[in-house]
């Protein structure tokens, strides 16, 4: 027995080495003409990993893979991630593993830390977003973060799909008067304790909340749209940020020793009375959940005066993608106005669009007018300015040192 | 020489197949624990990972929750078994207890998890009950119930999943170990019940049950999905964390990630050692104690005690699965209100699609898994007989090796492996990351049955002039279908619940009940979590309802005509 489980053991461990010292992928530039990108694509099974945490979401993604199975015979295989660091991850251990081809990820939703991360380990696949006719529909003039993701130029690796904007969800049955800022809402959180709190970071709507705390409360944001340059000027900036933080824990649910998973988790703690105040990235996130019985007639948004954090979302494709002519029909079928406009629908999920309205034809523009806009849902006027997210290493930065402080 | 069948090469391809992914899985996740991982610029070794790791914010509190509810769940869990077992041993109650342990135990651990916090939380279905018109309560009270700072929710969790399985293994040691002549012999001589139980019964049996507990030990320590649904997140217990570092999107976290699967095998082990220290501590003060003579009371406080503790803990987790099967099909339930205020089928209707793929995902999986683990082990065991050999008790360390190595500990390793031969992402790779935990336990479930089939009927078969493979088709299997399909029921169970093993081998592209019910955890919706856990929960508890019945389908119209004819169908 011992004897012939011997052999067994060195050959994995010559073939784990063997894993080893496969250098990064080269990557160039999609060239082909789209007619034969749409070619190849048919028949393509995508593995687009997606983070699954949202029910309507899911439902969404579903309806784009019936339209392109239609259209296009591409099927769409919606791998839930809980976290799309996953879809990263799992990138990387193909590439451990010398995999440069036939990976399990064909597209990934993305955006922030996750694509820096990517593109700076040369996991994607592109440039390619130049190939597909959607992209010159993209509002690049008023909409600048759909080439720009958290400060990092998208340079054609990742085609934006919609517009996230940070607001807040209450019942307007239990509160009358919303606070209209960050120090508004300490004051707010220490009249009303154990009624507020915010995801757990690194959930990305918890390290949103810290980010518009930090822009709000930074005696000079600029530095933000850097990268980090020293310890002392992360200390400096974000001091106010934890002196906040220190104040406003003790008045928060569960007196800030625990925190919600996510953005739907507090949503689920709104609805049932838990706490009175939830957080979203989808300015018609209350209406549709009103209208999917998940909260109750009487919820409402409300934004800060001084305006709240945006930004886009994308889909990349890895380098080693199997399906990446599938991959980018996809991304280009998000880009077109139907799918945008289904999407923007507050009862289907309420996402806004990335598309410039003249850019578009009259046909297209009524898609978007007709929509309906939701009891709870706040006017683009109403929605106030958007502020624009901080260099990813601040975050990753302020992500290390929230686990630090508060997670003991 | 006669000529080696296939069959005596059974029991080391078995071995094989199911110690090589562990031991080359640990040897992938120790390299980079110590620095050693190319891609990522790790050419050399060192103990940088290890300093990083030690660094990490809140590893201390991470330690204390995975001790505490892994060393509590399993203390709680052997001594309700104990105690139940030396208080009720020959009372009615124990045959109703021992019907209700298999479907206990074939309940997944997420589904219980799940169930449990829909009841206990806060704002869950027990509060409803009795609010506002008892408790006053017009909004949840404040108090962490689940996700609580001390692991609590999870330990209680881990307890009603781990008693069921401890009850099992204790019940059929009793067996081995004739514990009824052993009792009747000390109640002669005036002992008490329970003090005679656990005086003259329980040195004995515990040697029996020692490698189960130390299973349950090194479950509790290490359990991923049952500690995402009710520990709590920042931080999270180890095992969480080790996987939150692999995938931390800052790619040098995983020398960290490695290094804290190492730890998580280091705790694991380091707590049996403890565990074994202190078993050698409690038998020699249990001796002094033995020979004390003490004769002991009645033991009904001790029996009504654990007796309702037990039942308590029966009826949390069908209150947890009722109120998953609720939640299904409930459009809306708004606390405080008892009952749902509008039913509907709409969530099945619009999960239909998913729950279909991934039901028959599960199912598949969950039968191929079963299927090659009981061919496998029916091989070793009928090659064991033929051969006349007994497994060694290094033996039984070695097939309880997957479920007392932790496994985020090797997980991570055997994913380069699987990747590096091509089959990541595959049902092989699924398949065979299932079978490494389907096996032990269609090996334990089976193998006792298998050994005690009376002998004289295979010889009885063999003088008639039958050869061993006929003996084995005409006469062992049919005699042994109702353990052949429970332990295979058992099999097709273990494989429903696995959780981490179809997230590293399934490569994200394969969704399972399990993998949907975690992730839809996170989320904000009941009732979709609703279908989920509930399917979860049935498809297993339909499988031990098929082995129960089946026999009678088979086995019923035969007897009827008499014994078996010879001809083969």
């Amino acid at each position: 027995m011992i004897r012939r489980r011997l052999p067994v053991l060195t050959l994995l461990l010559a073939a784990l080495a063997a894993s080893i010292g496969l250098g990064g992928p080269a990557q160039s530039a999609e060239t082909r003409p789209w007619a034969e990108i749409v070619r190849d694509a048919e028949g393509q099974t995508v593995y687009w990993n997606a983070w699954g945490g949202d029910e309507r979401i899911n439902d969404y993604i579903a309806w784009v893979g019936d339209q392109v199975e239609a259209r296009y015979g591409v099927t769409i295989q919606q791998v839930k991630l809980a976290d799309t660091a996953e879809a990263v991850a799992r990138v990387l251990a193909e590439r451990t593993a010398g995999k440069t081809a036939g990976g399990a990820v064909d597209l990934i939703w993305i955006n922030g830390e996750n694509f820096a991360a990517m593109k700076e380990q040369r996991l994607l696949y592109g440039p390619f977003t130049q190939v597909l006719p959607n992209f010159q529909l993209v509002d690049f003039d008023d909409k600048p973060s759909t080439l720009i993701d958290f400060t990092v130029p998208t340079e054609g690796y990742e085609a934006p799909w919609g517009m996230a904007k940070l607001n807040f969800i209450y019942d307007s049955a239990r509160i009358a008067d919303p606070p209209g800022s960050i120090p508004e809402l300490l004051d707010w959180a220490r009249a009303n304790p154990g009624r507020f709190t915010y995801p757990t970071p690194p959930d990305f709507l918890g390290t949103t909340f810290l980010k518009q705390v930090l822009i709000e409360l930074a005696p000079d944001p600029a530095f933000l749209q850097a990268p980090v340059e020293s310890d002392a000027q992360v200390e400096q900036v974000a001091r106010p940020l934890w002196e906040y933080l220190d104040a406003l824990h003790p008045h928060l649910w569960r007196g800030g020793t625990t925190f919600p998973a996510g953005g739907p988790a507090q949503r689920q703690l709104l609805d049932d009375g838990e706490v009175d105040i939830s957080l979203s990235f989808y300015p018609s996130e209350a209406s549709s959940a009103i209208a999917n019985g998940l909260l109750p007639e009487t919820a409402r948004t409300f934004v800060l005066d001084k305006g709240t954090i945006g930004n886009t979302h994308f889909v990349a494709i890895p380098f080693n993608a199997n399906a990446a002519e599938g991959a980018m029909v996809v991304a280009n079928f998000l880009m077109g106005a139907e799918a945008q406009a289904h999407k923007q629908n507050p009862e289907v999920w309420g996402d806004d669009t990335v598309l410039a309205m003249a850019k578009l034809s009259q046909q297209e523009r009524a898609l978007f007018a007709t929509l309906p806009r939701g009891v709870a849902t706040l006017s683009p006027e109403e929605l106030g300015p958007t502020l624009l997210e901080p260099h990813p290493s601040w975050m990753t930065r302020i992500e290390a040192d929230w686990q630090r402080r508060y997670a003991r | 020489m006669r000529r080696r069948g296939l069959l005596s090469y059974l029991p080391a391809l078995t071995l094989a197949a199911f110690l090589a992914p562990v031991i080359a899985g640990l040897v992938g996740t120790w390299l980079p624990a110590f620095g050693y991982f190319p891609t990522l610029d790790g050419e050399r070794l060192s103990l940088a990972p290890w300093g990083a790791l030690l660094a990490q914010p809140g590893l201390a509190e991470s330690l204390r929750l995975t001790l505490i509810s892994g060393v509590a769940a399993t203390l709680a869990a052997l001594l309700l078994t104990i105690f139940f077992l030396a208080a009720c041993h020959d009372g009615r109650l124990m045959l109703a207890v021992r019907g209700l342990m298999a479907p206990l135990i074939a309940v997944p651990h997420a589904a219980v998890a799940l169930g449990l916090a829909f009841l206990i939380a806060p704002s869950g279905w027990l509060v409803r009950l009795v609010s506002p018109w008892a408790t006053g309560w017009q909004l949840p009270p404040d108090v962490a119930t689940v996700q609580d700072p001390n692991a609590l929710a999870l330990t209680l969790a881990l307890v009603i999943k781990e008693v069921p399985f401890l009850l099992l293994m204790t019940l059929a040691a009793l067996e081995q170990v004739r514990a009824d002549e052993r009792l009747a012999v000390a109640r002669s001589l005036g002992y008490g019940p329970v003090v005679a139980w656990l005086k003259a019964v329980l040195p004995a049996v515990y040697r029996q049950i020692r490698l189960p507990i130390y299973a349950v030990l090194a479950f509790s320590l290490s359990v991923v999905d049952m500690a995402l649904i009710l520990a709590p997140l920042s931080p999270p217990p180890l095992a969480v964390q080790v996987l939150r570092w692999f995938n931390d999107p800052d790619l040098s976290m995983r020398f960290v990630a490695a290094a804290g699967a190492v730890l998580q095998l280091l705790i694991v082990v380091g707590a049996i050692a403890l565990w074994r220290l202190g078993e050698t501590v409690i038998a020699l003060l249990g001796r002094r104690w033995i020979a004390g003579g003490g004769r002991g009371g009645n033991g009904r406080i001790a029996g009504a005690l654990s007796a309702g503790l037990l039942q308590a803990l029966v009826g949390l987790a069908a209150a947890g699965l009722l109120a998953l099967a609720l939640w299904s099909v409930t459009r809306r339930w708004r606390y405080p209100d008892a009952w749902p205020s509008a039913v509907s089928l709409e969530t099945w209707a619009r999960q239909a699609p998913d729950v279909v793929s991934v039901t028959a995902t599960t199912l598949i999986t969950g039968l191929i898994a079963a299927g090659i683990a009981l061919v496998l082990v029916l091989g070793c065991l009928e090659n064991e007989q033929r051969r006349g050999l007994t497994l060694s008790n290094r033996a039984l360390w070695l097939l309880y090796a997957p479920l007392l190595v932790p496994q985020v500990a090797f997980l991570f390793g055997t994913q380069v492996l699987a990747i590096q031969a091509g089959i990541d992402a595959t049902w092989l790779a699924l398949v065979w990351s299932h079978l490494l935990f389907v096996l032990p336990y269609v090996y334990l479930t089976l193998a006792d049955p298998y050994r005690a089939l009376d002998e004289r009927y295979g010889r009885t078969a063999s003088c008639l002039g039958a050869r061993p493979a006929r003996v084995f088709w005409q006469v062992k299997l049919p005699m042994l279908l109702r353990p052949i399909l429970f332990a295979m029921a058992v099999g097709f169970a273990v494989s429903v619940t696995q959780y981490l093993p179809t997230l590293f081998a399934g490569g994200g592209r394969f969704v399972t009940l399990t993998t949907e019910a975690v992730s839809l955890s996170a989320g904000g919706d009941r009732r979709v979590m609703g279908v989920f856990a509930f399917l979860q929960a049935l498809l297993p508890l339909l499988a031990f309802a098929a082995a129960l019945a089946l026999p009678r389908l088979l086995v019923g119209p035969r007897r009827a005509r008499g014994m078996p004819r010879g001809q083969p169908a």
